[in-house]
């Protein structure tokens, strides 16, 4: 059944790409071509996780491109294509005639389509491919409304962040070759040989962390927020983010292959899912405090991939991108209707918009991890994982889950809140709001909510241990039911402090304060240390290269122009001036032979005999 | 057929001249076209019909200076028919683009025509006078072209910068070759022979003075830092349509110079100063990003990506001499790279030096900092651009991703550190392309006050087809390579193999 796989993968790719380009007077019609495109891709997704396709065709020497849907890419495709169904769903009533429809659409197919072929791709340079192509749509996606400045260099930073990451993955392609395996097989990369093996691990760690704005790349997931809603709720949920979670789930039998990356990506989720939630805790921007949950959410997934958990990473990151896209689609709707995102002005937003306001309140509650919502199953699996690895990683992971409590029902704290007395002085900080919301919201947000509140499902024993064979992650550990009970219980603990914190300042020193709202200073930290640098080692190199190098050959033409002059005045005053020497003097001596023909006879006797006299001295002489 | 395909341009030029003065300016551009495309036509022809097996296709072979060894010997292999593809389909997207020139059209049809001749000729010459006289003869027309339809009086002054230096650099050339000749026997100038032969083999510090002669020659041409200097005066003061000729075909002589003749022909120094050839390739990669880094001038920045990618084809032959620590398929995946880059590189970077020449047109100025917004008034200039700015940064679908995958995947086994300072020039590249895009394209619109008044034109016809053309074979060979890769992997085999003898 390899009849699906391309299709798959080729309509969202190839009809993104026709409506991309096409002019913006064919505009009317796009909006739904290209939700008609994503409900085919969703029926292709769902046709190729219950058949199981595989294709395969060369591509380099010795290296094939190949496709294929295993347990995981199954629940992967349907995740994508059904989250860029309802994105996309959402999105047709978002922009105006003036604006450049299908671009928009175009590209968000193309980014969705990638996402596809990255978790199909059975072999590493296909999944290199589609992992760029979703880098760069992602770029224009964020750069989107580029007139406004700073757009296009948010887009900027979040492409030469990611890509910087992506380097990882060539030198993995690099390394696979060399350790041996000569095919580039995601499944063969586990047994190259070392110390090649090392280096493919590290590879792919730097570009999953990259892509999933784990520490220390998070930053970028902050500028990615200047990109339209519909943009971050897919590269929040679905793609792009979940990307990187997705490789480490993939790879997570390379991840076992060496002693150090199981530890080593499990503490770095760990630390992302604490110290982004805390960043999380302090904005005071509502799609900013959703980005820095986002990066601390898929923390929970990198931890369960380092600690060989991937049925609760799986389930984790099903769960966190029905929820977080849905979370966005409701602050879109509200930026749309409201004209602003700030915690603020958003006093009272769910209960001037009830249904928007119902989807968040229920996706804010599941974020938070409160029971029985999915969230909070699914972070149980994850601890579950981490707690067979160390105490240290489950007692973080539990720490990050109440404060994942925390920013959400800080969220809900401000959306739900009484309106103020003229809430309208806050509003249209961003944009002139409609203040409505568009016939096409409901659905999708509604479909999204309520896949966010049951999918905690996966994690109940029966569709558990389903999802275990589906995945072939049988051995796994699962959680305890005191574990459950525990983790219930610090979230309703936090839930009940939340509202007495919310109204006062936090209880802790400013500086952490600080330090919390500008995303831990990451990319001012980045800009120092490496922006700076390179381009100030590129200015110094461009003048070395117009002065020294460039300027040691104008020397080399002067100096052969200085070599001609040299040779012209040695020629002029040397050579020629010998000639002329030997010119003159010859003319002179004809001069001096022509003074004795005088013609007169008297005078040659004379001649004559001061010759003989001469000759006869000399023969003289010589005797 | 391989003569017609070399000498079809330069007979209608000799036809063009015959032609009386009165004919309309539009007729010559019209019939460069059409010879342009019938030339490409046959090139097809003569793709459709290959066979990859081992040794030269479509051989020539006739008796021209016997008594110096030298001979008429042409043919192509899966090394040369991609680039003389490539040369026809930049010299027809170049033609379409002139269809508006109207500066002293006739002399300049026939310099073109000229052009394309020698270009073709010294892609299919295997012999090394012809590819010396086909080498030099590229230098003078190109030097015309500068001198003659460039930006006023810098032109002149780049032109002979680069005619002097690039020929300084052939003489050098031409120093290797004779070393070749006195050490074959019996004396040939013939490439096919001298493979065969491999005449310097043993022949320690003799063969090394002969490799530092042709690689110098040759890294003048491609060229590699630190003879790359010639290269941003050249281009910037170049018409657009020079630029992209000099670019996607005159650099490729360089390129193709090593794995056509300095390769095959001196195996054992190729392998004992791999290293040298490696760093300089590196050093060529990551500098030339850099410098391009910093430039405010668009065309002047292209130029220097320009020694940033021929860095790569650098590192890779360097890398595929390097036996240890490495196995038949790397390097010969190394090699294939660096065939698809001189491919991949001559189409993306022609594409972009004939969108600065839209560029040029209408702003009458390449300084970026002079633009803003331009998105706003010219949305399809800006999306090829756009496109072809990210094809140029290695983005996969395009044919550059395609180039530089293999070439780091092939060569990072045997030359670690060299691949992975690399590997810095693809992030770096990325920076700057979009740092330009940023300043010229994005943002509040402005538009700069040599911009002559009554708004700015998108891209005409003219020059959108051969843009988009150039393109779109980039995207086709960045989507789906197997036919252009079936062509070059035999070839590149076979040259791996001759390497390690």
């Amino acid at each position: 059944m390899s009849a699906v796989l391309w299709p798959l993968v080729a309509l969202p790719l190839g009809v993104g790409a026709v409506l991309a380009v096409t002019e913006p007077r064919y505009d009317r019609r796009i909006p739904a071509v290209a939700a008609t495109a994503a409900l085919a891709t969703l029926g292709l997704a769902i046709a190729a996780a219950v058949t199981r396709p595989a294709v395969s065709v060369p591509l380099f020497a010795g290296m094939d491109a190949g496709l294929a849907v295993d347990g995981l890419s199954a629940v992967m495709v349907v995740t994508v294509a059904a989250v860029t169904t309802a994105v996309l769903a959402f999105a047709v009533g978002e922009f105006g005639p003036d604006e450049d429809r299908g671009r928009f659409f175009g590209l968000m197919l193309v980014f969705s389509g990638a996402m596809l072929v990255t978790v199909t791709a059975t072999t590493l340079p296909l999944l290199l491919m589609a992992w760029e192509v979703m880098g760069a749509s992602s770029w224009a996606l964020i750069g989107y409304g580029w007139r406004r400045p700073g757009k296009a260099a948010a887009a900027d930073v979040a492409f030469l962040t990611t890509r910087t990451a992506d380097l990882g993955m060539y030198v993995a392609a690099g390394a696979a070759l060399a350790g041996g395996v000569a095919t580039l097989r995601l499944d063969r990369l586990a047994q190259a040989t070392s110390p090649w093996l090392h280096v493919i691990t590290v590879g792919i760690v730097l570009a999953a962390l990259g892509k999933s704005a784990q520490l220390p790349f998070s930053f970028w997931l902050s500028r990615a927020m200047e990109g339209p809603s519909p943009v971050s709720a897919l590269l929040h949920s679905a793609t792009m983010v979940a990307a990187g979670a997705y490789l480490l789930l993939r790879l997570e039998p390379l991840l076992a292959a060496t002693a150090w990356a199981g530890p080593l990506v499990a503490w770095f989720g760990a630390v992302t899912a604490l110290a982004l939630g805390v960043v999380a805790v302090a904005q005071t921007d509502l799609k900013q405090l959703l980005a820095a949950s986002t990066s601390a959410q898929i923390g929970f997934i990198v931890l369960a991939a380092g600690s060989h958990g991937v049925a609760g990473g799986t389930t984790q990151l099903v769960a966190h991108a029905a929820t977080k896209s849905g979370l966005f689609l409701a602050a879109g709707a509200w930026l749309t209707a409201l004209g602003t995102k700030r915690l603020g002005a958003l006093r009272g937003a769910a209960r001037t918009y009830p249904l928007v306001g119902g989807a968040f309140t229920v996706g804010a509650l599941t974020l938070a991890g409160l029971p029985p919502l999915s969230l909070w199953a699914a972070k149980d699996e994850v601890l579950a994982a981490a707690r067979a690895e160390g105490t240290g990683l489950y007692v973080v992971g539990l720490a990050a889950a109440a404060v994942a409590a925390v920013y959400s029902l800080k969220a809900l704290w401000y959306v739900t809140r009484p309106l103020p007395p003229g809430p309208a002085s806050g509003y249209d900080t961003e944009r002139r709001g409609i203040r409505r919301t568009a016939r096409t919201t409901p659905l999708p947000l509604l479909a999204l909510t309520f896949a966010a509140a049951v999918l905690g499902v996966l994690a109940l024993p029966g569709p558990a241990s389903w999802l275990r064979s589906l995945l072939g992650a049988g051995g796994e550990p699962s959680p305890e039911a005191w574990e459950f009970a525990l983790s219930a219980g610090v979230a309703l603990a936090v839930a009940g402090l939340v509202p007495w914190w919310a109204s006062r300042p936090a209880p802790v020193p400013r500086t952490v304060v600080r330090w919390a709202r500008n995303w831990l200073f990451l990319e001012r930290t980045a800009r120092l240390t490496v922006v700076r640098p390179v381009l100030a080692l590129a200015r110094a190199l461009a003048v070395f290269d117009d002065r020294v190098i460039d300027g040691a050959v104008r020397q080399t033409a002067r100096g052969g122009l200085a070599a001609a002059r040299l040779a012209r005045r040695l020629d002029d005053g040397g050579v020629d001036a010998a000639v002329r020497a030997v010119a003159s003097g010859a003319r002179s001596l004809g001069r001096a032979a022509r003074r004795p023909q005088t013609g007169l006879l008297h005078q040659y006797y004379a001649q004559a005999a001061a010759g003989f006299a001469v000759l006869v001295l000399i023969i003289l002489s010589v005797r | 057929m391989l003569s017609v395909v070399t000498f079809l341009p330069l007979l209608v030029c000799a036809v063009l001249l015959l032609l009386p003065r009165t004919l309309p300016d539009r007729a010559y551009l019209w019939i460069w076209t059409g010879t342009a495309a019938a030339d490409l036509a046959l090139v097809v022809a003569l793709w459709a019909g290959f066979d990859t097996g081992e040794g030269p296709r479509y051989e020539e072979r006739v008796r021209w200076i016997p008594s110096a060894g030298v001979g008429y010997h042409v043919g192509v292999d899966g090394l040369s028919l991609p680039l003389v593809a490539l040369t026809c389909l930049l010299f027809l997207a170049v033609a379409v683009f002139s269809l508006r020139e109207r500066r002293r059209v006739r002399a300049y049809v026939c310099l073109f025509l000229f052009l394309q001749t020698v270009c073709v000729g010294l892609f299919v010459a295997l012999d090394l006078i012809l590819f010396f006289v086909y080498f030099d003869l590229s230098i003078v027309a190109m030097f015309f072209v500068i001198a003659g339809w460039g930006h006023g009086e810098r032109a002149r002054a780049a032109a002979l910068k680069f005619f002097l230096y690039t020929f300084t650099g052939s003489l050098a050339l031409l120093l290797g070759f004779i070393g070749l000749y006195l050490a074959a026997d019996p004396h040939t100038f013939d490439i096919v022979d001298l493979t065969r032969a491999n005449p310097l083999a043993g022949r320690g510090t003799y063969a090394g003075l002969v490799l530092l002669a042709i690689g110098v020659g040759l890294a003048v041409k491609t060229p590699t830092v630190p003879f790359h200097t010639w290269l941003p005066p050249a281009h910037t003061d170049a018409p657009a349509t020079g630029s992209a000729i000099l670019a996607g075909v005159l650099l490729k002589m360089g390129t193709y110079g090593f794995v056509r003749i300095a390769m095959p022909l001196l195996p054992g120094s190729w392998r004992h100063y791999a290293l040298v050839i490696v760093v300089v390739g590196a050093v060529s990669v990551v500098y030339g990003a850099l410098v391009a880094l910093a430039q405010t001038d668009f065309k002047r920045m292209i130029a220097y990506t320009s020694v940033n990618h021929m860095g790569y084809v650098v590192l890779a032959v360097g890398a595929a001499g390097t036996l240890a620590g490495t196995d038949a398929q790397a390097r010969s995946l190394a090699v294939t790279g660096a065939v698809t880059q001189m491919v991949s590189h001559g189409l993306i970077t022609g594409a972009l030096f004939l969108l600065t020449g839209v560029l040029y047109d209408r702003g009458r100025t390449y300084a970026m900092d002079a633009y803003s917004g331009l998105a706003a008034h010219t949305p399809r200039f800006a999306a090829v651009t756009a496109v072809a700015a990210f094809a140029a940064l290695g983005i996969p679908g395009f044919s550059g991703f395609i180039a530089e995958f293999q070439i780091l995947t092939g060569s990072l086994a045997s030359q670690t550190i060299a691949t992975a300072v690399a590997l810095t020039g693809i992030v770096i590249t990325a920076a700057l392309f979009l740092t330009a895009l940023r300043r010229v394209f994005l943002g509040t619109p402005r538009l700069p006050d040599t911009m002559p008044a009554g708004g700015v034109a998108d891209l005409r016809g003219t020059e959108a087809w051969p843009t988009v053309i150039l393109l779109a074979v980039a995207l086709v060979i960045g989507v789906a390579p197997r036919w252009l890769l079936d062509v070059i992997e035999p070839a590149g085999r076979a040259l791996t193999g001759l390497v390690a003898r």
